[in-house]
């Protein structure tokens, strides 16, 4: 039987805020000692009332804009009632009527091409604080209470573990280059919904939950496992597939059945009465436009548009400050494919004989953009300007001060290309007469005679200008 | 029944009841759960009287989580049988051990126990006293209010403890109010609502109608009319009330702070036992009641709807306010209480909130004087007040 893997995402992403989602204890700080970063409020003590972070509005609407959500300009937050000594108010404060984004929509790139994700909503929470068991007594820690949360709801698109793991890769690349969230350990975690029905068919199988993974590792695996658990008590009737919640666990690279207690409960949703709606109005939502960062793969796009290839974008995404570096030599003056061309070519190979990685190039955009339009204007040869580079970054030299002592400029003086010009010109009078006699590519000999005697001073397109400019005279 | 305070200062003693946190003061709500729960702050609306000089000389009991008619149902203070029911707020401004005192209101105990001791009450427009500081259970209707022996001494406070507080996000915009007794009340025109009256018993009837003949000497017009949205509007204010309570009291587990069960070997039995030793029969009945109402079976034909019924008091009481200024009613159906079964409780006070349930429903302020009760539009209080001062006037 030809099996077709329906997948759905809910994935937690900690929102990198100063300060908690309704209190102002430190929310991304992160504290040496448990409880350190608590306060009456998000300890649940009687009395606080919570206080909504305007940042985590700001942030969540930013993240809605770059998976192309649509806003909502009604929010509104619920409580979800359930027992458990993590959660100090025995309810987390969420949204369930009037999620903060809707409709949202991801490209994802597999080997069939790219798909698409749609987002059902995005909305805002608290988190819940932490458990540490030990000997026969456990202990709760609240410094993670109340930290904000946005919870990225998919529709059910997925029909691989690889897109899984692409579409989080990608979020948490858009994420982290943006400072929406640090990404770090844990701090993006995933519920995955998953059934599995036969190639073709459009009724969905049964569906299973698999609950709170951090690792894509383990949320691969974990995918695969349970596909193929479903594939199999499909096929050969194994065993009875039922909708359940499961966890998965590493060591076994199996997942288990959550007993029904933890997975049946009624969290008896309702809207709350402390927290006012929060509207946001065509000031507000234009403020938060404007200031919206650039994602790294709508960068991708404006590079491919420069004529940057796959393999260098690739290189790029991969790091946030090499990205920012070309585009700051970009918005300096210098051509996009040239300067790409310049830092993942020239500068890494000399990172890699120094056996540093991409990451650690010290160059500054200003260094870096002089140099290129020094080469560019023919002041510079590119011997001359690769030396730089590699006293730039292994020694740490400042490129204008470097180009300067070593005397490495050059005045070019048109005299001098002129008789240059003439020389080769008498040079070669086979590809004078071929150029006049109209084969273009003809050209291409007399010039590079020409260079090769200004031993690469000199503009090359200023030389031929000149060079034309002369044939035709 | 008991009660702390005799200290005196210029300004005044102010009681404030144990739902109102003063910092590093036993702050219990009247409930078991909190025994010894000493908070790190104090309300919003002490530190502001505090800061006017007011000296905030002790603590009232009330009924646990102020759930009860008058404050019976504490804990550490429970009523002795066939004792004649008091408020403690309530009686010690009667007594002259404090000029005047804050009390929650959400369920009218306040305005009941006002009526008992024979002075008064009011709960103002929601929004306008922070709750920063409330141990807090029906948070959409409660209000922190105050009791004294006139008008003018409610203004006195109100004027002090209203006003935005950005530690209260249902807190209204301004920063202060003003609350007069002497607003221009003339051609006052005030409605007694006959559905009300006719659940009450002779003797408030009467009262009723001598306070409608004295306000009448005063100039102002009485009508009676009929108003018929008071039990549904009770029904739906008891589900909210119940469901909002059930959810803020669930933080009472054991595990953090207050009471905590000696015998458990698991956090389910610490759970069940802490609560099950902590909380009276009362609260009990109410954690269910509002566990149900939020229930997914019965989430659209209770809390849902009652949220619907809250708009359609609400529009109601806003045209008939447009007309009169004031609702005429009692406070409650007898003019003395005495000790009950609490088992009997939720029956009693679901019965008897009835005539307070539309303020904290809504919203609209409320006082308790002279045995009735005005009720007026949002922010109407210095109306309410200077007719309610009108009042004040009998016997002399």
């Amino acid at each position: 039987m030809n099996f077709e893997l329906v997948i759905g995402l809910e994935t937690h992403v900690e929102l990198n805020t100063e300060s908690k989602i309704f209190c102002s204890c430190g929310g991304h700080s992160s504290p040496q000692e448990p409880n350190d970063c608590v306060c009456p409020a998000c300890a649940g003590m009687p009395g606080m009332l919570p206080v909504m972070n305007k940042r985590v509005v700001e942030l969540a609407v930013t993240a809605g804009l770059m998976l192309n959500c649509e806003i909502s300009r009604y929010t509104t937050f619920d409580k979800k009632n359930y027992y458990y000594p993590d959660l100090p108010c025995a309810y987390q404060i969420t949204q369930l009527n009037h999620p903060i984004c809707t409709n949202g929509l991801v490209k994802v790139k597999t080997a069939d091409g790219e798909r698409d994700i749609r987002i059902k909503q995005i909305h805002m929470e608290e988190d819940a604080g932490k458990l540490v068991h030990g000997g026969n007594s456990s202990f709760v820690d609240f410094n993670r209470t109340s930290v904000p949360l946005i919870e990225i709801v998919s529709q059910p698109d997925f029909r691989s573990a690889e897109e899984v793991v692409t579409y989080l890769g990608k979020l948490k690349s858009m994420f982290k280059s943006t400072g929406i969230s640090e990404c770090e350990e844990g701090a993006m975690r995933c519920d995955v919904n998953i059934s599995v029905r036969e190639a073709g068919t459009t009724e969905f199988g049964v569906r299973t939950e698999i609950k709170n993974m951090s690792s894509f590792e383990a949320i691969e695996r974990a995918i695969r496992y349970e596909a193929q658990r479903h594939m199999d008590a499909i096929e050969f009737e194994t065993e009875e597939l039922v909708q359940e919640t499961r966890r998965f666990d590493d060591v076994s690279g199996k997942t288990f059945a959550m007993r029904n207690k933890e997975t049946e409960a009624d969290y008896r949703y309702f809207p709350d009465p402390n927290l006012m709606p929060i509207v946001i109005d065509d000031e507000w939502l234009e403020q938060i436009k404007a200031n919206k960062p650039v994602a790294l793969d709508e960068k991708a796009e404006a590079y491919a548009e420069a004529g940057i290839s796959d393999k260098e974008i690739a290189m790029l995404m991969s790091e946030h400050t090499i990205a920012k570096l070309l585009d700051d030599v970009v918005a300096l003056g210098c051509n996009a494919k040239d300067a790409a061309a310049w830092i993942l070519t020239d500068c890494a190979g000399i990172l890699r004989k120094a056996g540093k990685k991409l990451k650690e190039l010290s160059i500054t955009a200003d260094g870096l953009s002089y140099l290129i339009k020094l080469v560019d204007s023919g002041k510079l040869n590119r011997g001359a300007a690769k030396k730089t580079l590699i006293a730039v970054i292994e020694d740490g030299a400042d490129v204008e001060k470097f180009v300067e002592e070593q005397g490495f400029l050059v005045e070019v003086d048109n005299s001098q290309i002129e008789a240059v010009i003439d020389k080769a010109i008498e040079a070669n009078p086979q590809a004078v007469a071929d150029y006049k006699a109209g084969k273009e590519k003809a050209l291409m000999a007399i010039f590079g005679a020409c260079m090769k005697e200004l031993k690469g001073s000199g503009d090359p397109a200023t030389i031929r200008t000149m060079l034309i400019e002369k044939l035709k005279g | 029944m008991k009660y702390y305070a005799t200290m005196l200062n210029e300004k005044g003693v102010v009681a404030v009841d144990d739902t109102i946190l003063v910092k590093d003061a036993p702050s219990t709500a009247g409930s078991r759960m909190l025994e010894g729960f000493k908070p790190l702050f104090s309300a919003e609306a002490v530190k502001r009287l505090e800061e006017k000089g007011y000296l905030v000389a002790g603590k009232t009991h009330v009924g646990e989580f102020g759930l009860d008619l008058v404050g019976e149902f504490s804990y550490y203070n429970k009523a002795n049988e066939s004792e004649k029911l008091y408020g403690a707020a309530a009686q010690a401004v009667a007594d002259n051990n404090v000029k005047y005192a804050l009390s929650v209101d959400m369920n009218g105990s306040a305005r009941r126990a006002a009526m008992l001791s024979g002075v008064s009450f009011l709960k103002p427009t929601y929004g306008t006293v922070s709750r920063y500081g409330v141990i807090s259970c029906a948070a959409s209707g409660e209000q922190i209010g105050v009791c004294a022996k006139d008008c003018d001494g409610i203004a006195e406070i109100m004027s002090v403890i209203a006003g935005n507080d950005t530690k209260d996000g249902t807190s209204l915009k301004d920063t202060s109010y003003e609350y007069k007794t002497d607003a221009d009340i003339k051609g006052a025109k005030v409605a007694i609502v006959k559905e009300l009256l006719d659940k009450a018993s002779d003797d408030v009837k009467e009262s009723v109608y001598a306070y409608a003949e004295e306000l009448k000497d005063q100039g102002v017009t009485v009508e009676e009319i009929s108003l018929d949205i008071f039990d549904t509007a009770n029904t739906a204010w008891q589900i909210l009330m119940c469901a909002e309570t059930c959810n803020n009291v669930s933080r009472y587990d054991g595990v953090k702070f207050g009471h905590r069960s000696d015998t458990y070997k698991n956090i389910d039995e610490l759970y069940v036992n802490s609560r099950t030793e902590g909380f009276n029969f009362l609260t009990k009945a109410v954690i269910l009641y509002g566990s149900d109402v939020l229930s997914k079976n019965r989430y659209a034909d209770c809390y849902d709807k009652a949220l619907r019924i809250r708009r359609v008091v609400a529009d109601k009481i806003k045209e008939v306010l447009s007309t009169y200024d004031a609702l005429l009613t009692p406070v409650c159906s007898k003019t003395e209480y005495v000790a009950y079964d609490i088992k009997d409780a939720f029956k009693k006070v679901y019965d008897e909130s009835v005539f307070t349930c539309v303020p904290n429903l809504i919203g609209t302020p409320a006082i308790s004087t002279n045995k009735v009760q005005l009720m007026g539009a949002h922010l109407t209080e210095s109306k309410l007040l200077s007719i309610a001062k009108l009042g004040e006037r009998k016997g002399e």
